[in-house]
């Protein structure tokens, strides 16, 4: 059986390069809001994760 | 042997005709139509021919047949666990999963019902003894068939709530149903398709005991899985945020969901919910205590 991460981020997209400090998943940088929906899109699909709104230019994936 | 073969036919013929009319393959599909059905018919079989053949083994005073049916309880309790391990694998396939406690539930109904194949062939092939009548017999199984089973029927979610329309909204990403936070749904073109193709209800409890019942995850889980068998969903692996939620009102103990349905008719949903069985294991009456009955005042 294998094990499964739950309830975390596995990626952050974020317009906004000031409001990410360090974090344990990568963060990508889009130029603006277009991009930011399509790769956080892209990221979802790719990892089954769901795209969630922090209101504040960042996206972030979250395994549930 | 020849004198007992009333009692013994009359038995299993009450106990396996029982188990029949307890097998249903309906929307749940289960158990599997044909080969579930089989493993069902021949254990429903094997438990009616223990009752039925009790009888006889008493009359005889053979009284270690009692252990015989010990042991048959004993395989039974087996039974359940199987059901268990095959329904929690199923569990893994399923785009809406039906959850621990509905599969307690389910697994706890076929063990229950070989207990009432068991019990009828027993009752038939007393009364078949003691009235010296097969016809007495199976009139008495009949009835003991009726009796347990009007007395096993479960409840209903439309027995401890009220089920009504619900109005979707988003307050940013963050998705609403009558008020109620259900999740946050970040990508702009499912926000668009949830306010325009989503259906929604909010279940109302009756009492302070429908209040606990639809809190627990469990019971939560199996509405969110009729919903989404009855209605079909508009989901696959890779669209978490289409995954119907049903949320608590923590104020009130309302349950609210939104659905993202093949078909977005929401008579149906509000069908769905409302013949939703109430699940054995999520049931609780605070009302039964006097803290609680305090409490509730």
């Amino acid at each position: 059986m294998g094990t499964e991460f739950k309830e975390c981020i596995l990626a952050v997209v974020t317009t906004n390069r000031d409001k990410v400090l360090g974090s344990a998943a990568p963060v990508f940088f889009a130029e603006n809001d277009e991009e930011r929906e399509r790769v956080s899109l892209l990221i979802g699909k790719a990892t089954k994760g769901m795209v969630h709104d922090l209101e504040n230019g960042c996206y972030i994936i979250v395994k549930h | 042997m020849d004198r007992y073969a009333d009692i013994v036919i009359s038995g299993i013929l009450a106990g396996g005709i029982g188990r029949i009319l307890l097998l249903r393959a309906d929307y749940r599909q289960y158990p599997s139509y044909p080969r579930g059905y089989v493993t069902h018919l021949v254990l429903g079989l094997i438990a009616a021919a223990l009752g039925a053949i009790a009888v006889p083994a008493l009359i005889e005073k053979e009284y270690t047949a009692v252990t015989f049916l010990a042991l048959a309880a004993q395989q039974f309790r087996d039974i359940r666990s199987l059901e268990r391990e095959s329904l929690e694998r199923i569990d893994k396939s399923e785009l809406v999963p039906r959850g621990d406690c509905y599969i307690e539930d389910i697994a706890k109904t076929f063990e229950a019902r070989n207990y009432i194949a068991m019990l009828t062939a027993l009752i038939t092939s007393l009364s078949t003894y003691y009235f010296k009548n097969a016809g007495t017999g199976l009139g008495f199984g009949a009835a003991t068939f009726l009796i347990v089973q009007y007395s096993l029927r479960g409840q209903l979610v439309k027995d401890i709530a009220e089920v009504v329309k619900g109005e979707i909204s988003f307050e940013g990403p963050l998705m609403k149903v009558d008020g109620v936070v259900i999740m946050n749904v970040g990508n702009a073109v499912a926000r668009e398709k949830y306010l325009s193709r989503a259906i929604a209800a909010r279940i109302i409890p009756r009492d302070d005991n429908a209040r606990a019942t639809l809190g627990n995850i469990g019971q939560r889980l199996a509405i969110q899985h009729n919903a989404a068998i009855q209605l079909g969903i508009r989901k696959d692996v890779d669209e978490p945020e289409f995954t119907p939620v049903a949320r608590r009102n923590t104020e009130n103990g309302e349950i609210v969901m939104a659905i993202f349905s093949v078909e977005p008719d929401v008579e149906c949903l509000i069908e769905a919910i409302r013949r939703t069985p109430v699940l054995e294991s999520s049931k609780r009456k605070p009302l039964d205590s006097p803290a609680g009955r305090k409490a509730a005042d």
